[in-house]
């Protein structure tokens, strides 16, 4: 193959393939959770649950400042890798005219250099967050294989994505060719592993929100 | 399969839906969990990270409940629950874990781990792994009607005790009171003062209350062992009284998982709402404060502070009322750092005391609140429960701290105008 047929592959039926797992397999595990359901609570409630739910969805977001103390570094990793993520993928011009060619909607994007000196702070975070994992000794205990699995897979388009608009290691079309196939691998491995938190945790922070809001207090 | 794991995932099964699915959806081991809870904080034992504590729940949510997971059970390769699983993870659900709550208020995927903790509480009794300590007193609740095997003659002879020394009547069986209080053993045996204290407070501000023979005892070791089936059972009881005796209200002592289970979790269990009110004894005391029937004639000065007991403060959301009272009758009243619904437990909740083999690790949680208590150097402590009460009095005791505990209720009955 080619590194044009190569990235045609991975612009073309791969995109599809991996669009189509992620899609189904999100909504399959949001129908796993849904159709579970609640039983409805029989007990006289003393507040109430929608706002202290959605309340909850938002402050989670932000740590309580005994936890931060106890957990500074694991916090601020958090902050700056999503933080990052959420530019490089959203507020990239390239990946703006992506979502435009799919999605049919655009927005402005940020300066190029400035999405470049997020990507490498995210890179470094991701690091930090690898050797946090690997010290750490409640996150060593509690890590399996798949949290580096997942790690590497959040890692590789960043990289990936680096690389090749700096136009490093490999020629461009087969550097952005990588970057496209990681990207996918990552929405394969979305529906089926911890990336699911993306979409479950409001509903988790929501349920969690109800359910202490409902006995009169703001989780 | 032996039949004790059978039981298990049985049970772990009827205890998944929509949040739990939703909670280890969620989890990402980011390990923030683990600071939140004194048994982790205070030994730096990783295994008592609470989201470790769930894992027996959490491989029959992973083969059942997921995609991925089922066709991983398919092909033979899923992570099963076995008996071994479960001895080895007895102690951390029941010996390291207090249902406090605290870590449900910190996970950032918002993940309710204590509601998670409860419910696998279920699976572990249902195939018996449970402590023996925390079995015979569920087993003296249910046969005897009192964890710690107290019959209503012993409270009979409470009673008299506080008659004779009040001077006050103590009504027991009264049909159409509005008010029905229950008590604790813990009370009835150690603290007694609290019967008097209810005396006296009812007595000034003229509430129509009794004590029901048939059911005084509050506490429900059915909670704690993480039994529904029992925990109902001893709930009913107490519907029953109320009922016979018609009363409007139930009140709950002070005793924290008394009032979890008898408010919160009670209707559900017995799958009915309930022909009264429950209400906390605090929470009434503060209606009468209000209401501008509970006077003081003078205040403590002392400094002193209050420990939130946790079913009743983060989790049963009676948290201004205490502090509203406290001012009433406290001049120098500080606060802990972390107070209110961020407190840290006692260390011996949600079974814990009740349970022999836990008493060291018990100890070694007691110091977050031996160090916040030395921070703030009050030679009193106020609390609402009497769980709470007699495991800091023995934390303190054994840490040669000079601290008094010491009831809430019986500090507005002493200062009572
Ligand atoms: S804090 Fe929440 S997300 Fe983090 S390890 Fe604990 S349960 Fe999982
Ligand atoms: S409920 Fe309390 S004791 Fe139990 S795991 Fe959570 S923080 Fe620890």
């Amino acid at each position: 193959m080619t590194s044009v047929e190569f990235l045609a592959w991975v612009r073309g039926p791969m995109f599809q393939i991996a669009v189509a797992i992620f899609v189904v397999g999100v909504v399959i595990r949001l129908i796993e959770i849904f159709a579970l359901g609640r039983k409805a609570d029989l007990s006289e409630p003393r507040g109430g649950e929608t706002m202290p739910g959605i309340v909850t969805v938002f402050r989670r977001s932000i740590p309580d400042p005994g936890t931060f103390k106890r957990s500074p570094f694991t916090i601020v990793l958090g902050y700056l890798f999503h933080i990052g993520l959420f530019i490089t993928i959203l507020f990239f011009v390239p990946h703006i005219e992506l979502f435009h060619d799919v999605l049919g909607v655009q927005w402005p994007g940020l300066p190029t250099p400035l999405v470049d000196a997020v990507a490498i702070i995210s890179i470094f975070a991701m690091l930090a967050i690898l050797v946090n994992r690997l010290r750490n000794p409640v996150l060593r205990f509690l890590s399996n294989g798949e949290d580096y699995v997942v790690w590497a897979a959040t890692l590789l388009p960043l990289v990936t994505g680096y690389f090749a608009f700096h136009r490093m290691l490999f020629p461009y079309q087969t550097m952005l060719g990588l970057h496209i196939l990681s990207v996918e691998i990552l929405l394969i491995l979305f529906p089926f592993t911890k990336l699911m938190h993306f979409f479950t945790s409001f509903v988790a922070r929501w349920y969690n929100g109800a359910a202490f809001g409902r006995r009169g207090v703001q989780s | 399969m032996s039949s004790s794991e059978d039981r298990a995932v049985n049970a772990f099964r009827e205890q998944i839906d929509g949040p739990i699915a939703s909670y280890l959806s969620s989890c990402v081991h980011c390990g923030l969990c683990a600071h939140a809870c004194l048994f982790f904080t205070e030994t730096e034992d990783p295994r008592y990270t609470p989201i470790n504590k769930v894992e027996p729940l959490r491989r029959v949510w992973k083969s059942e409940y997921t995609f991925f997971g089922k066709l991983a059970s398919m092909l033979g390769v899923a992570k099963k629950v076995t008996d071994d699983l479960l001895e080895e993870w007895e102690p951390l659900i029941y010996d390291a874990c207090t249902l406090c709550g605290r870590c449900s208020m910190v996970c950032p995927v918002g993940n309710d781990i204590s509601y998670m903790i409860r419910k696998t509480r279920e699976g572990m009794v249902a195939a018996g792994y449970a402590p023996d300590g925390l079995k015979g007193a569920t087993q003296r609740a249910v046969t005897i009607g009192s964890p710690m095997g107290v019959k209503f003659p012993a409270l009979q002879v409470q009673i008299h005790n506080v008659e004779r020394e009040t001077g006050l009547t103590v009504p027991v069986d009264v049909h159409g009171a509005d008010y029905m209080a229950l008590l604790s053993s813990m009370e009835i045996m150690n603290f007694p003062e609290y019967i008097g204290a209810l005396a006296k407070i009812f007595d000034k501000a003229g509430v129509s209350w009794t004590l029901c023979s048939e059911a005084f005892e509050a506490t429900n070791s059915g909670m704690q062992i993480g039994s529904s089936d029992l925990e109902g059972e001893l709930l009913q009881r107490v519907v029953d009284g109320a009922e016979s005796l018609g009363v409007k209200y139930v009140i709950s002592p002070e005793c924290g998982h008394a009032y979890y289970a008898l408010r919160w979790e009670g209707p559900n269990v017995l799958g009915k709402k309930y022909p009264f009110q429950v209400i906390h004894i605090l929470e009434l005391l503060d209606q009468l404060r209000l209401k501008g029937k509970l006077k003081v004639e003078d205040k403590v000065d002392e400094k002193l502070t209050f420990h939130d007991p946790c079913q009743i403060v983060r989790k049963g959301g009676v948290v201004e009322e205490p502090r509203s009272l406290l001012s009433l009758v406290a001049s120098d009243f500080v606060e802990m750092e972390d107070a209110g619904v961020m407190n840290w437990c006692c260390g011996a909740g949600g079974g814990v005391s009740a349970n022999e083999r836990a008493q060291p690790l018990k100890l070694a949680a007691f110091k977050r609140k031996k160090s916040q208590l030395e921070a703030l150097g009050a030679g009193t402590m106020v609390t609402a429960c009497a769980n709470c009460r007699i495991n800091m009095e023995e934390g303190l005791e054994e840490n040669n701290m000079q601290i008094e505990v010491i009831g809430l209720t019986e500090t507005l009955a002493d200062h009572l105008a």
